[in-house]
């Protein structure tokens, strides 16, 4: 079985963004960038089925401008086999990834799609149910907990109350959550070894797919600032502020 | 321009998002339908028709519909989809299952977890962990919307909606429920809860959280938690406050032994008071508190149970 994981290059999450001065976005120029962090979960766990047998080959797929190569290159230096990019001019909404990955699904024919529950820079959590709506497959989201059982996988869902399993049938697309597992790092030698894996470059045109955004995102600021707080010097001063002043308890 | 929601629901009762999703439709238009899909449902179509301002509830019962599995939710969504302008659910774990596979079905794109309408075709939502909010306008024939429910009051009770039956689709066999492992409690719910009081890895046990659970109980709070106090297995993930876990807005939130990543401010900073309890008083999490206490813990947490008396 092929496990495809789509891997997003995004801000790095240690970065404080900033919003740009003309309100059309933030700041991304000599920004940090990195794999976004759910998508790091997904390779190793693609990396996991592997190694117990479960998979054959882990392909990594990005969509994006070229730069989104390194991330692709993260992804075979953590263990991935081969990496597919999708040169777009400019980052894609959801819906539109979804439909360039069900392209690349039906090139590739994976058993899995393992994607991040959501991407941590525009947080829209969509991607990996539009693919399963677009190829008619079982999704399960928010997984932490995977185990395939030849043509179904059960699944353990992290949920609004706690946990939830599920059979899903295979051929699936998973969303992966926080604590399905705790990605390796890569090994030099291994980031060494990744620069000669094999890496395609596809344009979003070739595959057929009409990307142009459905939304408009007409303004982007900060949120309102907080107000400085002040320090209490013990808890009696705190209860006393929060039952006198706050009027809270 | 009909709004049709998608209630939120465990077949006994109605998730409270669901009405801060109905107050956000009101802010949209005035024929506000709530669909309960569900196995027998009924109690919950009871809840949804008492809302004030909506004036239909359809119910779909089946045994299929149980559970909110999405692919059998979204085609039932999807055929009755004509009739309606926007397509809305609260930001909960269900609506986020579900809606995407209703907007793709659909080919239109989803806005996800608003927290202001601007207009019926535009709306403010956070991006980057609520550090930059974006407003977005939808051309899209159907809207299809996620609500943050923090963000909205919940509707009042005083509605009397008719409810009708509305056609369940088949099983699509795709996915099959099994079972679950629910947290229970006897406290409030951690998103509607007036008082929050979560613990990190500050704690350095699960056994520990009993000190903020007897808080918790003095106050009528419920109990949270950072990331890193999850991922240690102090607590189960559904307390998990953050970007990548719930959020929450109540009138006192209290941090204890929790450093404040901006991905955990990211799920509490819209609180109405911060308290931060935190022994290195260079903690970020001061940068956001009303109230500060620079102090271990293990001395702050009992001595405030006491001074709660
Ligand atoms: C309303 C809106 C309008 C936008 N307009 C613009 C614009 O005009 N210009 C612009 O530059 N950007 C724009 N963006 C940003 C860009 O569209 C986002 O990359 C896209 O929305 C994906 O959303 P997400 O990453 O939050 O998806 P999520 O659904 O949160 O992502 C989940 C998972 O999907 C997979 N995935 C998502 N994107 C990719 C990808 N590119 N490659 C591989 N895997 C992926 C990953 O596995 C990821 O973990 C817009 C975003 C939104 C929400
Ligand atoms: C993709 C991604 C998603 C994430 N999502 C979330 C999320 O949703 N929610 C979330 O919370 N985090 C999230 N995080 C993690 C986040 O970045 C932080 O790592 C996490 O919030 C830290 O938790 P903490 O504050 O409990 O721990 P720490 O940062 O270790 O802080 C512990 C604090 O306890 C204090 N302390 C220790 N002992 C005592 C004592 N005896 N008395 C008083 N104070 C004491 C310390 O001074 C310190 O400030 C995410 C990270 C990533 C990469």
């Amino acid at each position: 079985m092929k496990v495809l994981v789509p891997v997003k290059r995004v801000i790095d999450y240690h970065v404080k963004v900033r919003v740009k001065a003309d309100n059309t976005g933030v700041e991304l120029a000599n920004v940090k960038m990195a794999m976004n962090p759910f998508d790091e979960i997904a390779v190793e766990e693609a990396l996991r089925l592997k190694e117990a047998g479960g998979a054959d080959e882990v392909v990594a797929v990005s969509i994006g401008p070229s730069q989104n190569q390194e991330t692709i290159r993260t992804a075979l230096a953590m263990g991935a086999d081969r990496g597919i990019h999708i040169e777009s001019p400019h980052e894609i909404e959801p819906l539109a990834v979804a439909k360039l990955l069900k392209e690349v699904v039906a090139r590739e024919e994976p058993g899995l799609v393992f994607v991040g529950k959501q991407a941590i820079d525009d947080d829209c959590n969509q991607t990996g149910q539009m693919l399963a709506a677009l190829l008619g497959w079982a999704q399960g989201t928010f997984v932490s907990g995977i185990e395939i059982k030849g043509d179904s996988a059960a699944v353990i869902r992290e949920v609004d109350g706690g946990l939830e399993h599920l059979e899903i049938r295979m051929p699936a697309v998973v969303t992966v959550d926080l604590r399905l597992n705790e990605p390796r790092y890569a090994s030099l030698p291994n980031i060494m070894k990744a620069k000669k894996k094999p890496l395609d470059s596809i344009s979003a045109a070739d595959l057929g797919v009409d990307i142009t955004p459905r939304l408009n995102i007409t303004r982007v600021e900060e949120p309102p600032a907080r107000e400085a707080g002040i320090k209490v010097s013990d808890v009696a001063e705190l209860v006393d502020k929060l039952k006198n002043e706050a009027k809270v308890i | 321009m009909s709004i049709l929601i998608l209630a939120d629901h465990d077949d006994g009762q109605l998730a409270p998002a669901t009405l801060n999703t109905v107050t956000a439709a009101t802010q949209i238009g005035d024929d506000i339908h709530i669909l309960v899909a569900g196995d027998a449902s009924g109690e919950v179509a009871k809840s949804a028709a008492a809302i004030a301002g909506v004036s239909k509830v359809l119910t779909a019962d089946d045994t299929t519909l149980a559970h909110g599995i999405a692919e059998n939710v979204a085609p039932l969504i999807l055929s009755m989809a004509s009739d309606y302008s926007h397509l809305m659910a609260p930001a909960t774990i269900t609506g986020k299952n579900i809606m995407p596979r209703v907007a793709a079905l659909l080919d239109v794109m989803q806005i996800s977890d608003i927290i202001k309408v601007e207009s019926p075709e535009s709306f403010q939502r956070p991006i980057y962990a609520g550090n930059a909010i974006a407003t977005v306008t939808s051309n899209e024939p159907v809207k299809v919307v996620t609500v943050r429910s923090t963000a909205f009051e919940p509707a009042a009770e005083g509605g009397s909606a008719v409810i009708e039956a509305a056609a369940a689709s088949a099983d699509a066999g795709l996915s099959s429920y099994v079972k679950s492992e629910l947290s229970s409690s006897e406290r409030p719910e951690l998103t509607s809860a007036p008082i929050v009081i979560s613990g990190g890895r500050g704690m350095q046990d699960g056994s520990n959280f009993a000190m903020l659970e007897k808080v918790a109980d003095k106050l009528g709070a419920a109990v949270g938690a950072s990331r890193a106090a999850v991922d240690a297995g102090f607590v189960p993930n559904d307390y998990q406050v953050g970007q990548t876990g719930k959020v929450v807005a109540p009138d006192l939130y209290v941090a204890v032994g929790i450093s404040g990543a901006i991905q955990h401010l990211a799920g509490m900073k819209d609180s109405k008071v911060i308290v931060a309890i935190n022994k290195d008083e260079e903690a970020p999490i001061f940068q956001v508190a009303d109230f500060g206490l620079v102090a271990d813990l293990f001395d702050a947490v009992p001595e405030l149970e006491t001074k709660l008396d």
